[in-house]
C-alpha cells in the first residue's frame, strides 16, 4: 500500500525539483549568465592569444629602438608612444603578455600539481606519511614568496645571453619552489572533509584501489577549491614576477616583459608618466582578469553564496 | 593552555631548522667572491683570502659549514658580517625602524581593512559596497611598487604632504605614515574584502535574526554577535600575511629609502656577505612563527568555544 502512495507522489515531486544536476553543472549554470565571468574570459583570451601571436596585433618590430626619437608621447603613429630606449610602447606591450601570462599560467599549474600531489598524500594516506609532509610544508610556507624569490633569484642570477625560456623557466621554479605550500594545506583539508563520506567508505569496502578511490571520488569533490587559489594566485604571480623585474633580478632585458618595461619607466616618473602608464594598465588588467575568474568561479561552486 | 603553547614551539624547532637550511643553501650559491674589492684597487693578498675563508669557515662543504653556523646561532651568536661587524649589532639599531613600519601596516590593515569591510558588508549591494569592492580590486591588481612610487611621487614630491624618502633611523611616526600605508595597501584591500565575505555569509545566520528579533539595536547585533564571530578568518589572514609584510618591506624599504632589515637583507644579498642575509632571514622567520602561534591563540579570545586545553 506504501507503494502506491510513493508512486502517486513521486512523479509530481520530481517535476519540482527538475532535472537532477550535479555540482558541476549547477556552478556552470550560474557561471554561463554572470558577465563579470565572461568579461573575465575574453580579456584572459585576449591576452593568451596576445601571448601567443604578438604579430597578430602589432606590425612594429619590439627590438627596433630609434634613439633620435625617446619618450615620445602617444601619436597616430606610435599609439602608446615611445620609451626611454625609443622602442614602441604599443609594440612592446603586445609583445610583453608572452612573459607575464606564461610565468603565471606555468607557475599555477606546476604549484596547483606539486601541492596538489603532497596535499592529496598526506590527507589521504595520514599517519606518520602526513605528519612528515605536513612538516615540509611548514617549512617551505614559513619562507615568504617574495623573500625566497629575492633569495633565489640573486643566487643563480641571469647571463647577458640567457635563453629566454631559461630566463622564464627559473622565475616558474622559484615561485613554484616557495607557492606550493598553499594549495597543499588547502588540498590536504578538503580531502580530510571528503575522506570520512560514506562512499569512500563503501568503495573501499568493495576493494577499490587507493588510486581508484581517489580518482573517482575524493579528486572531484575536493578539487574546486585548490582550483580557485590556484586562478587567483596566477594573478599574485604576475605581480610577484613584475616585483622581481624591479628589482633587477626577474626577468632581465633583453626579454621582455610588462615587469621590465614597469620598472624602467619608474625613473621617469615626474617627466613622462605614460611610458609607465600602458604596461601598467595591462598587467592590472591581466591580474584583474584572473582575480575576478577566480571569484566567479568560486562563487559558482559555494552553494551558500547563493 | 600552557602544554598546547610548550608543543607548538617544540613544532616550531624542525620547521625552523629546515627552513634556516633552505636559505643557507641558497646563500651558499650566491655567485662572486666576498673578497673581491676589500681590499682596494688591488686584489687582495693570497695570505687575507686564506685568512678571509679561513675564518668564515668557507672552504667546508655545505653540511658542515651550516652545522658551524647553527651550533653558534643555538648560543645566540648571529655571527658577524664580511666587514667585521656583529650582525645582532646591524640589526638592533635597523629592527625598530622596520617593527614600527610593519606595526603601522598592519595597523592600517585592521583598521582601515576592517571598517570598509563591515561598511561595505552592512550595506550590501548599496553604494558603498560597490566602492569598496571596485576601489579593493584596484588596490590587488596593482604592483605594490607602482602604487608605491606613485604616492611617493604624489604625496611626496609634488604636493609635499609627507616626506619622499625616510632616510633616518630615528624617524618620526608621521613620516613614516606614507611608507607603512604602502606596505599595507595590497593587505587593507584583502582584509576589507575578507570581512565584508564573512560579514555577509553570518549576518544570514539564525542567531542574528534571534539578536534581532529580540529587539536589539541593528549597531549591536552587528557589532558584538555578528563581528566578533566573522573576524576568525580575518585574524587568520592578517597573521599569516605577516610573512608577505617581512618580504614587502625590502621592497617599501628600497622606494623610500629607509634603512631597516629590508634594506640590510638587499645590501647583503649585492655585497655577497652571505651570514648577515642567513642570519637575518632566520630571525625573520621565527617572528613570523612566533606572530602565527600568537595568531592561534587568539582565536580563543574571539570564539570561546575553540580552546587550546
Amino acid at each position: 500500500m506504501s507503494d502506491t502512495v510513493a508512486s502517486t507522489v513521486q512523479p509530481a515531486a520530481v517535476e519540482e525539483v527538475g532535472e537532477a544536476r550535479s555540482l558541476g553543472q549547477d556552478a556552470w549554470r550560474s557561471l554561463r549568465s554572470n558577465a563579470m565571468f565572461w568579461s573575465a574570459v575574453l580579456l584572459i583570451g585576449l591576452f593568451v592569444l596576445m601571448s601567443i601571436w604578438p604579430s597578430l596585433f602589432t606590425k612594429t618590430d619590439p627590438s627596433f629602438g630609434n634613439i633620435s626619437n625617446v619618450r615620445a608621447t602617444p601619436s597616430a603613429e606610435h599609439w602608446f608612444g615611445t620609451d626611454t630606449q625609443g622602442y614602441d610602447i604599443y609594440a612592446r606591450t603586445i609583445y610583453g603578455a608572452r612573459a607575464s601570462i606564461l610565468v603565471g599560467v606555468l607557475a599555477s599549474l606546476t604549484t596547483l600539481l606539486l601541492g596538489g600531489v603532497i596535499g592529496v598524500v598526506s590527507g589521504f594516506y595520514g599517519r606518520w606519511l602526513d605528519a612528515l609532509l605536513s612538516r615540509i610544508t611548514d617549512i617551505f610556507y614559513a619562507i615568504p614568496l617574495i623573500l625566497g624569490g629575492i633569495l633565489f633569484m640573486a643566487s643563480f642570477p641571469n647571463g647577458p645571453n640567457s635563453n629566454y625560456f631559461i630566463v622564464v623557466g627559473k622565475v616558474v621554479l622559484v615561485l613554484t619552489v616557495f607557492g606550493w605550500p598553499t594549495i597543499a594545506r588547502l588540498m590536504r583539508s578538503s580531502v580530510l572533509q571528503v575522506k570520512p563520506n560514506e562512499y569512500v567508505l563503501a568503495a573501499r569496502a568493495l576493494g577499490a584501489s587507493p588510486w581508484r578511490i581517489i580518482r573517482s571520488h575524493i579528486l572531484p569533490n575536493a578539487l574546486a577549491p585548490a582550483i580557485v587559489v590556484a586562478t587567483i594566485n596566477l594573478g599574485v604571480f604576475i605581480v610577484v614576477e613584475a616585483t622581481l623585474s624591479f628589482l633587477g633580478i626577474g626577468l632581465t632585458p633583453p626579454a621582455i616583459s610588462w615587469g621590465v618595461a614597469i620598472s624602467d619607466a619608474l625613473s621617469s616618473i615626474r617627466t613622462y608618466p605614460h611610458v609607465l602608464f600602458f604596461p601598467s594598465l595591462f598587467l592590472s588588467l591581466a591580474v584583474l582578469a584572473f582575480i575576478l575568474l577566480g571569484d566567479a568561479v568560486r562563487d559558482a561552486f559555494d552553494p551558500k553564496s547563493r | 593552555m600552557g602544554k598546547y603553547i610548550v608543543r607548538r614551539l617544540l613544532q616550531m624547532i624542525p620547521v625552523v631548522l629546515g627552513a634556516t637550511f633552505i636559505i643557507f643553501a641558497m646563500v651558499f650559491a650566491l655567485p662572486g667572491d666576498p673578497t673581491s674589492g676589500k681590499c682596494g684597487e688591488r686584489p687582495c693578498s693570497a695570505e687575507y683570502v686564506a685568512k678571509f675563508r679561513e675564518e668564515h669557515n668557507l672552504n667546508d662543504p655545505l653540511l658542515i659549514q651550516y652545522g658551524k653556523y647553527l651550533g653558534k646561532f643555538a648560543q645566540g651568536d648571529l655571527g658577524t658580517n664580511y666587514y667585521g661587524i656583529p650582525v645582532k649589532e646591524d640589526l638592533a639599531k635597523r629592527y625598530t625602524i622596520t617593527g614600527r613600519l610593519a606595526i603601522m601596516a598592519i595597523a592600517f590593515e585592521t583598521f582601515i581593512g576592517i571598517l570598509a569591510g563591515v561598511l561595505a558588508g552592512v550595506r550590501k549591494g548599496r553604494f558603498v559596497d560597490n566602492l569598496v569592492t571596485v576601489s579593493t580590486l584596484f588596490v590587488i591588481s596593482i604592483p605594490v611598487f607602482v602604487i608605491g612610487v606613485f604616492l611617493q611621487y604624489l604625496f611626496g614630491i609634488k604636493w609635499g604632504i609627507f616626506p619622499a624618502t625616510v632616510p633616518s633611523l630615528e624617524a618620526s611616526t608621521f613620516s613614516l605614515i606614507l611608507p607603512a600605508f604602502v606596505l599595507g595597501s595590497l593587505s587593507v584591500a584583502y582584509v576589507a574584502r575578507l570581512t565584508r565575505t564573512n560579514l555577509v555569509e553570518n549576518l544570514r545566520a539564525d542567531y542574528v535574526r534571534t539578536a534581532v528579533a529580540k529587539g536589539l539595536t541593528k549597531r549591536r547585533a552587528v557589532g558584538v554577535h555578528t563581528l566578533r564571530n566573522s573576524l576568525i578568518p580575518v585574524v587568520t589572514f592578517i597573521g599569516a600575511d605577516f610573512g608577505a609584510l617581512l618580504g614587502g618591506a625590502i621592497v617599501t624599504e628600497r622606494i623610500f629609502n629607509i634603512q631597516g632589515v629590508g634594506g640590510y637583507i638587499w645590501k647583503g644579498i649585492n655585497s655577497r656577505d652571505g651570514i648577515a642575509v642567513v642570519s637575518t632571514v632566520t630571525v625573520l622567520v621565527i617572528v613570523y612563527l612566533l606572530v602565527n602561534l600568537l595568531v592561534d591563540l587568539l582565536y580563543g579570545v574571539l570564539d570561546p568555544r575553540i580552546s587550546h586545553e
